[in-house]
């Protein structure tokens, strides 16, 4: 372990390893240590066994439950959305070879103690009774605008500055109701709270194109996500595999490691564990490396339930996403759902595995997912886990550290990616360009 | 009738040094797969085989056994493993047993096909592991039992899963036993499967 190196990652979550993967390829000498015997940290997913060891140390899981290797259960819940920056960054760095992805079956939303189906195209939208008949025409008018918007052509943008003009008053020119505009902030642009309608309407257009876009990305789409077979965990598994192809360096269970400072310029040099110091020009990782160069910034409540049905009025869906609207149940931010199976080898056959998690508002998180795991049925078995969400408190380049920031309560990656498209600003002063080739076609084209 | 190629995944072990790295060249760039499809840093080749209607994705280890640090992505979905171990060196052989745990261990596939590969058989003055052994472990643990070298380019594995379920056939073949490539193929059949 005591030699020189470029870059020493610490952690090895998903945002670690496309770090440490990207600067790979680019010929950096990477050393990526993690203090978990296991890959992913934050983004694991976990087997039955680990599952009790995190949640209930010293128990042992009832065999009810199934064989514990049949579970991948993720601690951070989220869908990719299909046409998103994530499935950009993995086609760009070729790594989809090693993942095997499916569509989530369908998008549900929770509507005045309903749970009604997202509608998946204009048609659907005329024949849902998420929106009253007049209602239907004007947010039909409204989804027009959004779908033609695009940012490079200014014909599209019909005498609108989107980059003025805020999302609560474009809301009220096409003279949408609140209902209307609950269902279109939270169900389409997938905002967690309305601090978005005071900001400029730009950034909740082009996220609700995104959501028809990501629908339009694969044919046979019922929903914008998708999912890989065996949970998240084998994202930050891929990027690692990918990392050590271009000469990265692994080394796993190293509980004690840490990061060593230059005692003048505070500069991190290295990290050191087991007696024996790895030196670099600047450190990567996760916030649980840096306790003193994080602050925390939210909290989030999570429940990981095992069901042994689908959720109910979601169609007998094999994986859904289940959004309750903060308006619907009372609350600031809101309250998400997901579910996945055995359809995508997370559970045991004939075993689903449903996540409720929501921003912390109040001193009793746990009761805050009341809503939430209401609508769910029957639940065999129930992990709730309260995590803070840290951020960094620089940038990195004064003292050599680039840490990421937590995985927020957000449904989706799309927010965790530009995270990491900014770190790689950061420590690289490039930007990574997505719309170039792929590595793979890169090097055929050298090969050639 | 227009058969579909089944993909079929292959997973290199063995420690570092035991010379898995030769044996996937051999395995790729050897007569049998002259045409190498693609490489990523010498760590993943596919190869399709039209006529056994196979395509099959060949995971080298990429350095990460090196310090016990392979994802359990690594063994994700393998048909079949070819494990390395280097006849000159007895810990490379206790090492090999070990790659056999853990592949049992991880791989949920019941017809797993496990080769165990004694390499560097031309160094017989300092051969440290008895074949007699390697055989009788391998039979053991039912394993197919190689022996390979740089001087004898053999031993190419081929694995086909059909499309009925998971029954494997296996074809192996060998210069150094006289089989040549024109011979019809010896079909193995899998232990317990």
């Amino acid at each position: 372990m005591e030699e020189a190196y470029d870059a020493i990652v610490l952690g090895t979550g998903l945002k670690e390893c496309i770090i440490s993967g990207l600067l790979s390829v680019d010929g950096y000498k990477v050393l990526h240590i993690d203090r978990n015997n296991y890959y992913g940290g934050q983004s694991a997913s976990l087997n039955l066994n680990q599952l009790f060891e995190r949640f209930r140390p010293g128990q042992k899981p009832q065999t009810e439950l199934g064989p514990s290797r049949d579970f991948n259960v993720d601690l951070v819940p989220k869908f990719i959305m299909a046409n998103g920056n994530l499935v950009k960054v993995l086609i760009h760095t070729d790594v989809t070879k090693y993942l095997e992805f499916k569509a989530v079956d369908g998008s549900f939303v929770l509507n005045k103690n309903r749970v009604e189906k997202v509608p998946a195209s204009d048609w659907e939208a005329l024949k849902s009774p998420l929106l009253g008949l007049f209602e239907k025409r004007r947010a039909a008018k409204f989804l027009g605008y959004v779908q033609q918007y695009d940012p490079a052509d200014p014909q599209t943008y019909k005498g609108q500055d989107l980059r003025r003009v805020t999302m609560a008053e474009l809301y009220s020119q096409y003279g949408l109701d609140a209902m209307t505009v609950d269902f279109m902030g939270h169900a389409l642009a997938l905002h967690s709270d309305d601090s978005y309608m005071r900001r400029p309407a730009l950034e909740t257009v082009l996220k609700i194109k995104l959501y028809y876009d990501s629908m339009m990305r694969y044919e046979g789409l019922k929903s914008p996500y998708i999912y890989p077979l065996y949970g998240l965990g084998e994202l930050p598994q891929a990027f690692a595999r990918l990392s050590a192809v271009y000469g990265g360096t692994y080394m796993l269970a190293k509980a004690d490691a840490e990061v060593v400072y230059d005692a003048d310029s505070g500069r991190a040099m290295g990290v050191k564990s087991e007696g024996q110091t790895a030196t670099a020009k600047f450190v990567v990782g996760d916030a649980s490396y840096f306790p003193s160069k994080v602050q925390r910034t939210s909290r989030v409540v999570r429940a990981l339930c095992v069901l042994s049905h689908p959720i109910p009025s979601t169609g007998d869906s094999h994986s859904v996403q289940l959004i309750l609207p903060q308006k619907q149940v009372g609350r600031r931010s809101d309250i998400y759902v997901f579910c996945c199976s055995y359809s995508h080898h997370v559970a045991p056959k004939d075993k689903w595995l449903a996540f409720v998690s929501t921003t912390v508002e109040t001193t009793d998180p746990t009761a805050e997912l009341a809503a939430g795991l209401q609508l769910l049925g029957k639940i065999d078995e129930k992990f709730v886990e309260v995590v803070d969400v840290f951020e960094p408190l620089e940038s990195g380049q004064r003292d050599g550290c680039f840490i990421s920031r937590g995985y927020d309560a957000t449904s989706h990656f799309e927010t965790e990616i530009e995270d990491v498209l900014d770190m790689y600003l950061r420590i690289t002063g490039k930007v990574l360009d997505l719309s170039s080739e792929s590595l793979a076609k890169r090097q055929e084209a050298a090969s050639a | 009738m227009v058969e579909q190629v089944q993909q079929s995944k292959l997973v290199l072990l063995g420690e570092m040094g035991s010379g898995k790295t030769s044996l996937v060249q051999r395995f790729v760039r050897g007569q049998y797969f002259e045409n190498q499809e693609s490489t990523i840093g010498a760590s993943f080749f596919t190869k399709t085989i039209p006529e056994k209607h196979v395509k099959f994705e060949i995971w080298d280890t990429a350095g990460q056994e090196r310090y016990h640090s392979l994802a359990p992505m690594y063994y994700r979905g393998a048909a079949s493993a070819v494990v390395v171990f280097d006849t000159t060196l007895a810990s490379s052989f206790e090492r090999a047993k070990k790659w056999v745990h853990e592949l049992r261990q991880n791989v949920a596939n019941p017809d797993l096909i496990i080769a165990l590969v004694g390499n560097k058989v031309d160094l017989v003055d300092a051969r440290a592991v008895a074949e007699a052994d390697a055989r009788n472990y391998a039979a053991e643990t039912s394993l197919l039992y190689y022996e390979s070298s740089a001087k004898t380019n053999v031993n190419v594995v081929e694995v086909h899963a059909t499309r009925t379920g998971f029954r494997i056939s296996k074809v192996i073949r060998g210069e150094e036993k006289g089989i040549s490539r024109n011979l019809p193929r010896r079909t193995l059949q899998v232990p317990g499967g």
